[in-house]
């Protein structure tokens, strides 16, 4: 040990923490996570001129809980594969039927075949809930931060709370660029904030998601304080998850979904 | 095979290195952690590999560049589906910290744990042998902290979620114990060629 001393600290280092700092909510079912299944396209709904939910009716479904994500996988003829992650965009339900809630992405390779070919009867795979971290079952107040597309495992949040008539706090800060980008615009309630970054509406802020928005939210948080959900593209999780613990929000009850 | 009427993917070329399931994500660099990115001055980073050794060390950043100089150059797989072709990592490699702490010959897994807490179990095996280093550059740059810098683990031939950022330490253990995405459904082992996304794969 003594040749390299002035450089290694040897004993008395303090000892590794034994779990992540942000704990999993729910156990996932491995073996349902791991099956691939049918789902049937049965309606789809324009939310705005780029993003679309798809609702498709999967008998097998497990059930989820909000927040959850599948992966989906459509094959070419020639045997070719092409599969992504999306969020949950429906609360739980036993209705047989999921909802997703897609994004037009620019040469996409699956959401280009969802907004210019599928159509109700269509046929596509599923596998799935995964991941148990973004979870939230409804038991902890939940202060969610949504931007773009990443507002739709949140939704799921939302409207599982207002299905169930749950009475724990919950608060909704989604950010998109104007008023016809907000996805899910007619849904939101006064639970909800939108913040808008290029174009609002008459009267309306425009600017970028602030610690005005979140400040106020964390100096009077609910008995228990706020589990927090961050959901978008990776500069918005960064901009999001700093300004929240700038704000006071502990790191280890801060959940992160980066959509890439 | 369930063929989804109207679907041809993308024009491909056939793209060798390319696991299954796995899509060439370009020049895109994806970041997934599920946490905050932590704020970690090279000067506090420290890597300790402990358990069953013979010789439990710890390194900083200054005493971790004594060590012969390794890097990884080669293709990187995330099990949320892309891949990222020809990437430059520089450090050092894993055997030189391990042969220092001289792991004992009952020491057959490692759970690798990051400055937040995150954790990441890995066969010994899979650590050894020129596959796996801590690093701290990449394209000759230091290494982003969204990406894990100052330094993380660089483990290739498995799911990157193994790649553990932020590296803190290895603990050297006789049995298989589950990490943060292992204990959340994810495989135990992670290799891509085998698409061992999840468990029951
Ligand atoms: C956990 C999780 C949940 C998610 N949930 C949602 C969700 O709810 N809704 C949602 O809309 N998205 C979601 N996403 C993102 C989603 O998984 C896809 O990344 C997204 O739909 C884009 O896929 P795509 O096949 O359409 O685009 P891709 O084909 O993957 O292309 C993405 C971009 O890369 C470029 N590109 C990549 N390869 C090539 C190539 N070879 N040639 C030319 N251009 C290329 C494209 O131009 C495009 O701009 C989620 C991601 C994760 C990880």
């Amino acid at each position: 040990m003594t040749e390299t001393a002035t450089h290694t600290t040897g004993a008395g280092a303090p000892a590794p923490p034994a779990r992540f700092a942000v704990p999993g909510r729910i156990e996932v079912n491995g073996r349902v996570a791991g099956t691939w299944q049918t789902a049937t396209l049965t309606g789809i709904r324009r939310e705005t001129p780029r993003a679309s939910t798809f609702r498709f009716a999967v008998p097998g479904w497990a059930g989820h809980l909000p927040g959850q994500h599948l992966m989906l996988r459509l094959t070419a003829e020639d045997g070719y594969r092409a599969q992504r992650h999306y969020s949950l965009a429906s609360a739980p339900d036993d209705s047989g039927h999921i909802e997703l809630t897609l994004d037009r992405v620019p040469d996409g390779e699956v959401s280009g075949w969802f907004h210019t070919v599928a159509r109700p009867g269509d046929e596509i795979e599923v596998r799935g809930p995964l991941s148990g971290f973004f979870a939230w079952p409804g038991d902890r107040p939940a202060l969610l931060l949504g931007a773009g597309s990443g507002v739709v495992p949140l939704m799921s949040m939302v409207r599982h709370h207002r299905a169930r008539g749950l009475t724990v706090p919950l608060r909704l800060l989604v950010s998109a660029r104007g008023p016809g980008e907000l996805i899910y615009a007619d849904e939101f309630g006064a639970e909800t904030t939108p913040v808008f970054t290029r174009t609002a509406p008459a009267g309306a802020p425009v600017g970028r998601l602030a610690s005005a928005h979140v400040a106020p939210l964390l100096a009077e948080p609910p008995a228990g304080g706020w589990e927090a959900y961050v959901c978008g593209s990776n500069a918005f999780a960064e901009h999001a998850s700093r300004l929240l613990v700038a704000a006071g929000q502990p790191v280890d009850r801060i959940r992160i979904e980066r959509f890439g | 095979m369930n063929t989804t009427r109207g679907f041809t993917g993308r024009p491909r070329a056939a793209r060798p290195g390319l696991p299954p399931g796995q899509y060439d994500a370009g020049d895109d660099w994806p970041v997934l952690s599920a946490e905050v990115t932590p704020e970690i001055a090279p000067a506090d980073w420290t890597f300790r590999v402990g358990g069953l050794v013979a010789e439990p060390r710890t390194w900083d950043l200054a005493g971790a560049r004594l060590l012969p100089a390794s890097g990884y150059a080669g293709d990187i797989h995330c099990v949320t589906g892309w891949s990222k072709f020809g990437v430059r990592f520089g450090g050092v490699s894993l055997d030189a910290f391990l042969d220092a702490a001289g792991p004992l010959p009952s020491a057959t897994h490692a759970v690798a744990h990051a400055h937040t807490g995150y954790t990441a179990n890995l066969p010994l095996a899979d650590l050894t042998g020129g596959r796996a280093w801590i690093v701290w550059e990449y394209d000759g740059q230091p290494l982003a902290p969204e990406h894990g810098g100052p330094a993380r683990l660089v483990v290739p031939h498995l799911y990157f979620w193994k790649s553990v950022k932020w590296i803190a330490g290895l603990e050297l253990l006789d049995h298989d114990e589950p990490g943060f995405w292992e204990q959340n459904g994810y495989h135990a082992r992670g290799n891509p060629w085998e698409e061992q996304r999840y468990s029951g794969d």
